[in-house]
């Protein structure tokens, strides 16, 4: 499942076209589904020449094969097969309807609390079937966390309080490292200098920029490996949205982050890899195609893609 | 296009001279509004006066041995210590049994139940709270009265709780509905169980809602009549403590007081019926207060 290979530079050290090896993209440039044997067979690729020594594992934490989602008889989603890779950030583009949210929200089983909702396929978190009824849902949110479209910080909840709500609520942590582990990610979420003086203030007191970083530092206290987060800027100015950006290059040292947005420039800014999905004559919402964001946005394969990305679609 | 072309054949100015219809529309404007301004008067009047008048009748009455001093088991003198005491122990029996009753009905309706079976339980509610109080006092009567062949202060309790739990849990739903459901989404996105999600995000987040709405069910339990007659059915002695035997109330001091020909009881009746209207309007204002304070926020 895994491959081995030798560590690329860490983001600071270079540009992101630097991070991906070249071994991805030359399996993504052949076919879609190459990409994902790429990314499960390791052996026959190349290997990236090592930057500091050290060796890391580049792989797919997530492998979606065949997924359909439906609302009562109508098909959202058709047939999606994708790969996202671990410690990157995959964008996925595409007109508005397509499923994007839905596909998002299955990650995570966020889709049953849709009642009509109905899932087939399977998704593969470090190869386990993630539906499968043996997986509990609610394990599954603390490894797989989510941040919205709105910022939606508790309101009845100090922002120190909305920070550790995760592990709280949880009952997972002695009350003595809470506060510990509420800095961390309130640094992790470049917001601790601007509220650490306030941290018994009610979370709402924040602008919805800082409100919103509170929301991603809530994700990453219960420390899950994947972070979903569907348009986290579109309720925001340029210059909060340019900090969520910055936290999201910073963030992907360490988490595998899925976006969800409708900003092109957005998806080009932050993201290694990009999906597109679009919906057929059926409104059912599809993969086009999915490839390192440098190539989507130069060279793609399909015409959908370009006539997308050039902003003659959608 | 280089120009623009009005559209309209007549001049502005000539569309903006009243025409006689339009001065009769201003005139049933006016006297309709003259029509609701009075019926609004007359809404407000009634409270007024019932404040009015049982301020002047009681202020008398309403004195330190009403409040401290039992009845005289005959004659006159003595207060009305036995049902001051007795409310004060029924009504938070019936609260304790009634708002878990109420708020976890609501949180059913609210997050757990289909929508079919929703309807279903709020249409009970309304019924519920709209069914006239002295059939409860009879179904208890009925079913915690008749089989031990004793009034009790228990049963009266419960015919209480009985009328309270309608409407806490209407006025509960009422504030679940409104808890944003971004909110729950958030608590169960972190892995948060759905019962810690609604029990520390959805009813912590509606509480001061929650809270109204009970205080709201405890001022109407003050007040009510006709279930306690056949469940507590009143008592001329103090009873702290045994809910098994007869216990009095306000409503009930009052009703019997009023009736009784000694000027000196009906005097003390009306010192209640002061105390009682203090003690519902003060849950009124305090409600109203907590909400405005909110709304200033
Ligand atoms: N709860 C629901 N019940 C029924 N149909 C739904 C539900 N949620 C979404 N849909 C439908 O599923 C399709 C995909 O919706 P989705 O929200 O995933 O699109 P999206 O790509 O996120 O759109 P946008 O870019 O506007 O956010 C749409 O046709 C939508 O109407
Ligand atoms: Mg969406």
């Amino acid at each position: 499942m895994t491959l081995q290979i030798d560590a690329p530079p860490p983001p600071e050290a270079a540009p992101p076209e630097a991070v991906p090896p070249e071994a991805p993209e030359s399996g993504a440039s052949e076919s879609g589904p190459a990409l994902v044997t790429t990314y499960l067979r390791g052996p026959d690729v190349q290997l990236a020449p090592a930057a500091r020594g050290e060796r890391r594992e580049v792989d797919a934490a997530v492998v979606v094969s065949g997924l359909n989602v439906y609302y009562g008889s109508f098909r959202a989603i058709r047939d999606i097969g994708l790969s996202i890779r671990r410690h990157a950030v995959t964008a996925i583009i595409g007109p508005s309807g397509c499923g994007k949210s839905t596909f998002l929200r299955t990650l995570n089983r966020m889709h049953e609390l849709t009642p009509t909702a109905r899932v087939e396929g399977s998704v593969l978190l470090d190869g386990i079937d993630i539906m499968a009824p043996d997986v509990d849902p609610v394990q599954l949110r603390r490894v797989v966390g989510m941040v919205f479209q709105r910022p939606n910080p508790f309101p009845t909840m100090s922002i120190h309080d909305n920070v550790a709500a995760g592990l709280r609520l949880t009952g997972r942590v002695a009350k003595a490292e809470l506060d510990a582990v509420v800095e961390r990610s309130l640094r992790r979420a470049a917001l601790w200098d601007e509220v650490k003086d306030k941290l018994r203030a009610n979370g709402t007191s924040l602008s919805g920029g800082q409100q919103q970083r509170l929301c991603i530092a809530r994700a990453l206290a219960v420390d899950p490996e994947v972070i979903l987060m569907d348009e986290p800027a579109s309720a925001l100015d340029p210059v909060a949205t340019l900090r969520i950006e910055q936290l999201m290059a910073e963030l992907r040292a360490s988490y595998t982050i899925v976006i969800v947005t409708h900003n092109m420039q957005q998806a080009a800014r932050v993201s290694d890899e990009t999906a597109f999905f679009t919906m057929g004559e059926d409104r059912a919402g599809y993969l086009v195609e999915q490839g390192p964001t440098s190539q989507i946005f130069t060279n793609p394969k399909h015409q959908l893609t370009e006539d997308y990305v050039s902003g003659r679609f959608g | 296009m280089a120009t623009l072309t009005p559209v309209m054949d007549r001049p502005v100015a000539a569309r903006l001279v009243r025409s006689p219809a339009d001065r009769r529309r201003a005139t049933v404007d006016r006297s309709m509004r003259g029509l609701a301004l009075a019926a609004a008067i007359a809404c407000v009047i009634p409270l007024g006066a019932v404040v009015l008048f049982v301020t002047l009748k009681g202020a008398a009455g309403l004195n330190l041995d009403l409040l401290t001093k039992a009845p005289r088991a005959l004659g006159t003198g003595g207060g009305a210590a036995s049902a001051i005491l007795g409310s004060l122990q029924m009504i938070p029996l019936a609260t304790v049994v009634a708002v878990p009753v109420g708020v976890l009905a609501a949180v059913y309706v609210n997050e757990f139940s289909g929508r079919r079976s929703a309807t279903a339980i709020r249409f009970a509610a309304d019924v519920l709270v709209g069914i006239p109080s002295i059939l409860v006092g009879i179904f208890v009567f009925t079913f915690l009265v008749l089989p031990f062949k004793q009034f009790n202060a228990f049963a009266g309790s419960m015919a209480l709780a009985l009328l309270m739990v309608p409407v806490i849990m209407r006025t509960t739903e009422e504030i679940l509905r409104l808890v944003p459901s971004t909110l729950r989404e958030a608590s169960l996105a972190l892995g948060v169980p759905m019962w810690r999600t609604v029990l520390s995000v959805v009813l912590r987040t509606g509480l001061t809602g929650i809270l109204t709405g009970v205080m709201l069910a405890v001022a109407r339990a003050f007040g009510e009549t006709a279930p306690l007659l056949f469940t507590a059915l009143g008592s001329r002695l103090v009873n702290v403590g045994d809910f098994a035997k007869p216990m009095d109330a306000l409503p009930i001091f009052i009703y019997v007081n009023a009736r009784q020909p000694f000027p000196a009881l009906n005097q003390q009746a009306w010192g209640a019926a002061l105390l009682l209207l203090i003690v519902v309007l003060a849950i009124n204002i305090l409600v109203r207060a907590r909400s405005w304070g909110r709304r200033a926020a």
